[in-house]
């Protein structure tokens, strides 16, 4: 049995609501902002999990996602760009009861706070990341993101971008995270299945939300959820198949994972996703069927769940394990050291 | 053939201990310090090595060297030049030498002394047989052969059995100097414990030295240092990391709260992370973060949780650091940043003091951004400096900056220990129930109520019920702390983050001033390390018949209420620091009074004798003008 992502949370005596999860503050998205949807599922969300609602704390950088937290009646932190892993470290790993998440966005996390989103994967902090991608900077209107396909054209970019963008999912296996996902605004029930499980999850856990800007990035997702683009499902224990069963993910002989038209695959080699696998090569391999030009095929669901020790578990396990019982005289000795002499009055 | 040395009494005496940067320099001269500290004489140090952990071997580059003074009266600087200077390779005669004085003593390991080492340094003669050391009386020993012949008998490789060579200058320095030798074996015993071979061979080659002293004849006298007289009580010697570490402890410990350092290693001030990470018994939370940005942001999420964030760096972190002190400035939540100074710009020189970041901390941050800060003015008094950045901090709920320097930070000074019990709790006063009605005369929280004595805002800590809020670095409406981008609103809360800090002044005491005469025309005034170099200059100033006033700050944000008082009440008003003179121009600043600015910027503590020299000038110049 593994540790829940929320255990130590103290529970809710009575069930709570979206409504106990609104604040009174007026949300100032543009209209049609994707980040809506994703604020309405998370108030839904976040109640079910039958924990009591002080003990949740979200903690954003800056971009338009960052305001998040003001809308969600918790505690919450909207600090500075980039930084919001690092503050929310500061707050799990002295407060084992809280239920701590990060709300960021593909520049605050990916550029200005790359540094700190690696770190804080790699150190499997108990904490819960929410990464909007937009492709796009939306706060500052319309430069390009670490996230937007090679040649955009914005207004610093105006002969297009030079340079590759990360894709996030790789970039969080590549930091030993042991949960990873990618959800999507307009999939309601998608979205609340994982991050149900991501704050269940106990450790560090990565959600990608792709999420429409609809003022400086309109429809940067449309053809993935048009007729002509492929999401592709991943379902833990179920073979790989999209496009109505027209057509799978299959591994060759050698090892390389790609996608084949079912019909003519062989059955044998149709990959059943196992989000399980201690190894990360396959769910990086599933990661790297994203696209990163304009998106027409992109895997999502969990790609990676795995139990690790939390960093912050193991900070408490070491202190606790040489408390001294009486902190006063302990500090007092301490204080004292080894090597005293005693002076008198001459 | 065993003789007894005539035993001379002395009052004071400065040692240097000079050698390659791989030859332990720095922990004989902390064995030497232990062992005098605990004889009880009064002590300061020196500890002076390269940023380099090994820079090229017999370099003078690489030379790294420890000075000590002790004496048998209170003293407070390690002495400008050492009486005596332990050399052991020509490079570190070479980079010493012109410190010591006309007839210093040399005691000097020949070992090195070869064509080619002297080449290295660009001595075409040797020294020890050109005369061009017959102004000091030197003492030329191969203490490396004579440590190698002490430890034959134990199974060591050739280069093993020549490093205990600073063990065996330690037992000769220990003999010479009649200091109590127990320390240093159990020390041995301890730190060798899993390498039995080393450690006999240590003890062997300190006591071979201590022998060697005793049987031959190459020294005619040894010398004794009675004790300092002390204020009764329990004593250890601390330097300033340890010290700072202890108090940010017992601060936290005072205000019951969990103490939690993020920080990041920098050179001078990884030895308080380092100590703060042994300190799991007391329960101290440390976390080594990817960057200086993630050490102080980590530490202000656990101020929000309700624990006591700290975070320690020197200069270019504070410079990484700058933005998030900004947000704990907005979020008005507690923490404490300790800066222990390095000579700057950049990465300027890691391992030398300097009190360079004081408009920096003032004022490097955008906006009206005030912080309190406190400066320690010796080893032991970053001790009760830490403790004071800990109850501003929880008391008001703002960042703190509290500056500690490199020559305080590796420096040792014997330290009284404290009486615990007597140090006052902190009171963090929780917010644990709503405080307010909303717009819909319903009960409510608003973070930002303010405690009407000290402006405080409300601290609730998550999974307080009812309570639950929303802060950040977004300007916020007075009172309900919600998102404001109203003109008048910025103005009141700018003005108001102001009279916080500006309010401190209540809860600070008055700045002292000595003046044993009453009669000074001149103050000195002073903060941060150089307390020690303007004392003792003062003492020598006053010995000559002159009158001279002191005052030092230890509150530089807000400075003490009397203080515009004392620099008026002076003809002149002096002030040394180690920078270009950044307090000097925020008194003028401040106070319209002109300052006579002393500056110094080499790395090292103001030199007392030139102070002295300095001050006499000023004040003779200022009777010669009436």
């Amino acid at each position: 049995m593994t540790a829940n992502g929320l255990a130590g949370v103290p529970l809710a005596l009575e069930p709570l609501s979206k409504k106990d999860y609104t604040s009174d503050q007026e949300v100032r998205w543009c209209p049609g902002c994707g980040d809506y949807a994703v604020l309405s599922t998370f108030q839904s969300m976040v109640a079910t999990l039958g924990i009591k609602r002080e003990n949740t704390v979200i903690v954003s950088g800056i971009g338009c996602s960052s305001r998040f937290p003001y809308y969600v009646d918790t505690y919450g932190m909207h600090s500075i760009h980039g930084r919001a892993p690092a503050i929310a470290t500061g707050v799990a790993v002295t407060r084992p009861d809280l239920n701590v998440w990060v709300v960021t966005g593909d520049g605050d996390a990916l550029s200005i706070g790359g540094n700190h989103l690696i770190h804080a994967l790699r150190r499997n902090v108990n904490i819960t990341i929410l990464l909007f991608n937009n492709r796009i900077y939306g706060l500052t209107k319309g430069q390009y993101s670490p996230t937007s396909e090679l040649g955009k054209v914005t207004k610093s970019t105006p002969y297009g971008s030079l340079d590759t963008p990360f894709n996030p999912v790789s970039l969080a296996l590549g930091a030993e995270a042991g949960f990873v996902a990618r959800t999507i605004d307009s999939d309601r029930a998608h979205l609340t299945q994982v991050l149900t499980a991501a704050a269940q999850h106990r450790g560090a856990a990565l959600v990608e939300i792709y999420q429409n800007c609809p003022i400086f990035n309109d429809d940067a997702f449309a053809t993935l959820k048009s007729p002509d683009g492929a999401l592709i499902q991943l379902r833990h224990g179920e073979p790989i198949v999209f496009g109505g069963g027209r057509f799978c993910v299959v591994r060759d002989a050698d090892g390389d994972i790609r996608v084949a038209e079912t019909e003519t695959a062989d059955p044998e080699r149709i990959v059943v996703h196992d989000e399980t696998r201690g190894d990360p090569s396959q769910a990086f391999a599933l990661s790297r069927l994203t696209e990163a030009g304009v998106l027409r095929q992109a895997p999502i669901g969990i790609f990676r769940r795995v139990p690790r020790p939390a960093y912050d578990d193991l900070v408490r396990e070491q202190i606790d394990a040489v408390r001294a019982e009486d902190q006063a005289a302990a500090l007092a000795a301490v204080i004292a050291g080894q090597d005293t002499w005693e002076a008198d009055e001459r | 053939m065993s003789h007894v040395a005539e035993q001379l009494p002395l009052d004071r005496v400065v040692i240097r201990f000079a050698g390659d940067s791989g030859d332990g320099m720095q922990l004989t001269g902390d064995r030497f310090t232990a062992e005098t500290a605990s004889f009880g004489n009064d002590i300061a140090t020196l500890p002076n090595f390269p940023a380099e952990i090994r820079a090229p071997q017999g370099t003078l580059p690489g030379v790294s060297s420890f000075q000590l003074h002790f004496a048998n009266f209170d003293i407070v600087t390690p002495g400008d030049v050492p009486d005596v200077l332990v050399a052991m390779n020509p490079a570190a005669l070479k980079a010493n030498l012109r410190d010591l004085p006309r007839g210093g003593v040399i005691i000097v390991d020949t070992a090195d002394f070869t064509k080619r080492n002297l080449a290295k340094i660009g001595w075409a003669h040797n020294p020890l047989e050109d005369g061009s050391l017959s102004n000091y009386s030197v003492h030329a020993l191969d203490l490396t052969g004579l440590a190698t012949g002490a430890v034959s008998q134990f199974d060591l490789t050739r280069k093993d059995a020549s490093r205990t060579k600073n063990m065996f200058a330690l037992g000769l320095l220990s003999w010479l100097y009649s200091r109590p030798t127990e320390g240093t074996l159990s020390f041995l015993s301890e730190k060798f414990a899993k390498k039995p071979t080393i450690r006999d061979a240590n003890i062997a080659a300190f006591k071979a030295g201590y022998a060697y002293g005793e049987t031959t004849e190459a020294f005619e006298v040894r010398y004794h240092v009675a004790p300092a007289p002390m204020k009764k009580g329990r004593y250890r010697q601390i330097s300033g990391n340890l010290a700072t570490a202890y108090g940010l402890i017992t601060g936290a410990q005072k205000a019951g709260l969990q103490l939690f350092l993020g920080s990041y290693p920098i050179t001078p001030a990884s030895d308080i992370l380092h100590e703060l990470s042994r300190r799991k018994d007391l329960g101290v939370m440390t976390f080594q973060a990817e960057d200086e940005i993630a050490g102080v942001g980590s530490a202000i999420g656990a101020s929000f949780a309700g624990a006591l964030g700290v975070t320690t760096t020197s200069g270019p972190g504070m410079a990484l650091k700058g933005e998030a002190i900004g947000l704990a400035v907005m979020t008005e939540l507690p923490l404490v940043i300790v800066n222990v100074q390095r000579s700057g710009p950049s990465t300027g020189m890691p391992t030398k003091t300097e009190q360079a970041d004081l408009m920096q901390a003032l004022y490097g941050r955008n906006g009206e951004a005030p912080v309190p800060v406190l400066a320690a003015k010796s080893a032991a008094d970053c001790f009760d400096t830490a403790i004071e950045a800990c109850r501003i901090a929880v008391t008001y709920r703002t960042p703190v900056i509290m500056l500690s320097d490199g020559y305080l930070a590796n420096g040792a000074e014997p330290w009284r220990l404290p009486d615990l019990s007597a140090i006052p709790a902190i009171e963090p006063g929780f917010a644990t129930a709503v405080n307010a009605t909303d717009d819909a005369g319903k009960d409510a929280f608003h973070p930002y109520e303010r405690d009407p004595e000290t402006l405080a805002r409300a601290w609730a800590v998550p999974g307080t019920p009812g309570l639950e809020h929303r802060i950040g670095g977004i300007e916020k409406a007075a009172r309900t702390g919600n998102v404001s981008y109203d003109p008048d609103n910025h103005e009141y809360m700018t003005r108001t983050r102001q009279a916080k800090i500006d309010g401190i002044v209540r809860d600070i005491p008055d700045i002292a001033v000595e003046d044993p005469s009453g009669s000074a025309r001149v103050l000195v005034l002073g903060w941060g390390s150089t307390f020690g170099p303007i004392t003792a200059a003062a003492r020598r100033v006053r010995l000559s018949g002159r009158a001279v006033a002191t005052a030092h700050l230890r509150h530089l944000n807000p400075m003490p209420a009397n203080l515009g008082e004392v620099l008026r009440a002076y003809d002149k008003v002096v002030v040394p620091e180690m920078n270009l003179g950044q307090l000097a121009t925020i008194l003028q600043a401040r106070y319209l009074v002109e300052i006579s600015s002393y500056s110094r910027v080499r790395g090292l503590p103001i030199s007392l004798s030139e102070l002295e020299v300095d001050l006499i000038a000023e004040i003779d110049a200022l009777q010669e003008e009436n």
